[in-house]
């Protein structure tokens, strides 16, 4: 926890432009990680705070359409949500804020690998595998492999297994749109689908 | 379980994925041998020692050699800890300088006769804080050891001078854990968030069959032929038992069902006290609203209360984090709560209970659950299923471990 709070969309704004980029991170990427049964209304908190306790539902709404997977760092993606808030206040004559809700509270968070020990060497294995590890291994491979090319099993597969048709088909999943448990379920159909006949 | 009662982390299989039981394990190989010490200044009553009954041998068991140190002092000490309990939770009190020197002398005196040599050192709540002050240096005049305050209580809104006397110590720590974001402060230390846990193996929350539970609402005199609105809490105002009456009173214009208000003894508080009579009062002519005092023990009580629901309300205005909300998702009932504190965090609008802020919401919420069974038992399957996620011990153990991976990095 930062120790920092924003009460009105200004004060969220001058947060964004000011907190370490794991924050940033924090409350758009590992949503994803703290909200593996039941999402809040936006896969982002900074949409999900304007919406809710700010009851500004159009920053809300503009905020959320942001797909995080679309920018290469952390830094783009701060760069679109300035520009967003900005925007928005320019075409206001007051700042909303907080008046019966919560403000909000600036976090980051540090993420910890530890090897789950299951290792796969083909796709049968592979599916297998996502079939029962933890949904904080889906995250880590699919969320963060964009940031982290070692721990990207999509790469594996094309390179090492030799499927770049199986990996092409499953990099067009999107996980902004899904819970993990649901992108779990979305690769699990993927390789079913390929397998189909010949298992790998 | 083990053959003297001793939960097992294996017992856990029967409430979590493996999965998640595996990541515990792999977790704790990273600090396998570390050891690690709490202090705190009870080992009986209240959460905090409930908690590190469960916690020391888990960690244990884990590869972590885990101690439990607890700090001892006179009856003055802990008066003066108590005001400064309820001063960081933001009621007035008046201090003294004797008062904070009866404080760090009791600090002073713990520290030299506690072990506290370990990797890492975690100290519960303000009563030890000061114990970092005193902390033996190792031989090259260095701390041994990564010192992390665990702040339980609210401290949203302290009163300032308690709060300025405690930060001297705080900002010693290698770190602060506090239980909701907003808790947080302006302190030149990380600060963690860990939210607390309920404990599914506990007697609290352990599954029951329906003879148990029939067999206490019988001993306890509550009749199961209608609907059972429940609150479980201690009869102070903060948790608003009158709104849940004149809830309740709305409610029964239309909808016919029982109200339990369950809490415990009030005998040391007398604000408590003055609350539980009105509570009495405001209930006396009602034969089916039953307000039960029940022991600090009564947990196997308050399991079979919590199962017979058919809604649990927990009304608070204002609340530290409130696991009996926890509790009863746990139970796989729908929760109203007040919109307060840790209730907010644990309560998912419309899909695990409802927040609300008045009387007449609560009213509403509980007409519309009472009439909307499916709703309310697709609810109580979601409230389950959260809590599994993000309010069981497991979770609670792995963000702990992960903390002393970071601190010992």
């Amino acid at each position: 926890m930062l120790g920092r709070a924003a009460w009105d969309e200004r004060e969220l704004l001058a947060g964004i432009e000011d907190v370490p980029a794991g924050s940033i991170s924090y409350h758009t990427r590992s949503y994803f990680l703290r909200s593996r049964y039941l999402a809040a209304p936006y896969p982002n908190d900074f949409a999900t705070w304007a919406a809710i306790q700010v009851r500004d539902r159009v920053l809300g709404e503009r905020l959320a359409v942001v797909d995080l997977f679309d920018f290469a760092d952390v830094e783009q993606l701060r760069g679109e949500l300035v520009g967003i808030i900005d925007h928005h206040l320019t075409t206001l004559q007051t700042v909303p804020r907080v008046d019966y809700g919560e403000p909000f509270h600036f976090m980051r968070s540090t993420l910890i690998e530890v090897p789950t020990g299951i290792v796969a060497r083909n796709l049968r294995e592979f599916r297998d595998a996502l079939e029962r590890v933890d949904t904080s291994a889906i995250y880590f491979h699919f969320y963060e492999a964009g940031r982290r090319s070692a721990a990207d099993p999509l790469a594996w597969l094309e390179t090492e297994v030799g499927l770049a048709d199986v990996a092409a088909r499953l990099r067009r999943l999107n996980p902004y749109v899904t819970s993990l448990a649901g992108m779990r379920a979305q690769l699990l159909t993927a390789c079913d689908a390929v397998m189909g006949g010949s298992a790998q | 379980m083990t053959r003297d009662g001793q939960i097992r982390l294996d017992d856990y299989r029967a409430v979590v994925p493996t999965a998640t039981l595996d990541l515990l394990r792999r977790l704790a190989e990273r600090i396998r041998g570390r050891s690690l010490v709490h202090v705190n200044s009870t080992r009986v009553g209240g959460g905090v020692a409930e908690m590190l009954h469960r916690y020391v041998p888990l960690f244990t068991e884990l590869g972590i050699a885990t101690r439990w140190e607890v700090i001892s002092g006179a009856e003055e000490f802990f008066r003066v800890t108590k005001s400064f309990h309820n001063a960081l939770q933001g009621q007035e009190q008046a201090f003294t300088n004797a008062m904070f020197q009866s404080y760090l002398e009791t600090n002073k005196e713990n520290a030299g006769r506690l072990n506290l040599d370990a990797d890492v050192v975690l100290v519960h709540d303000p009563q030890p804080a000061a114990l970092i002050a005193h902390a033996r240096p190792a031989s090259d005049g260095k701390r041994r050891g990564r010192w992390v305050w665990r702040c339980h209580i609210d401290v949203s809104r302290p009163q300032r001078r308690a709060w300025t006397f405690l930060r001297q110590f705080v900002t010693q720590y290698n770190g602060a854990i506090f239980s909701l974001p907003k808790f947080a402060q302006r302190l030149p230390v990380p600060q963690y968030l860990i939210y607390p846990s309920i404990d599914p193996l506990s007697e609290k929350n352990r599954d029951l069959t329906p003879d148990e539970v029939a067999a206490v609402l019988q001993r306890l005199s509550v009749p199961q032929d209608k609907p059972i609105l429940l609150q479980v809490s201690r009869f102070d105002r903060f948790k608003d038992p009158l709104g849940v009456i004149n809830a309740y009173r709305l409610v029964k214009k239309h909808d016919d069902c029982r109200l339990v208000l369950a809490g415990g003894s009030a005998d040391d508080d007398p604000e408590g006290a003055q609350v539980l009579a009105e509570v009495m009062d405001a209930g006396s002519h009602d034969p089916d609203i039953h307000v039960l005092v029940l022991p600090p023990t009564a947990h196997h009580e308050i399991n079979a209360l919590q199962r017979a629901a058919a809604i649990i309300v927990q009304k608070s205005t204002r609340e530290g984090f409130g696991l009996t909300v926890a509790e009863g998702m746990w139970k796989g009932k729908p929760v109203i709560g007040g919109f307060a504190g840790g209730i907010t965090v644990q309560i998912i609008w419309g899909v695990t209970g409802y927040t609300v802020n008045s009387v007449e919401g609560c009213a509403f919420r509980i007409r519309y659950l009472l009439h909307n069974p499916d709703v309310a038992t697709q609810m109580g399957r979601n409230a389950r299923e959260s809590v599994r996620e993000q309010f069981l011990i497991t979770r609670d153990l792995a963000e702990h471990l992960a903390l002393m991976v970071t601190l010992l990095r």
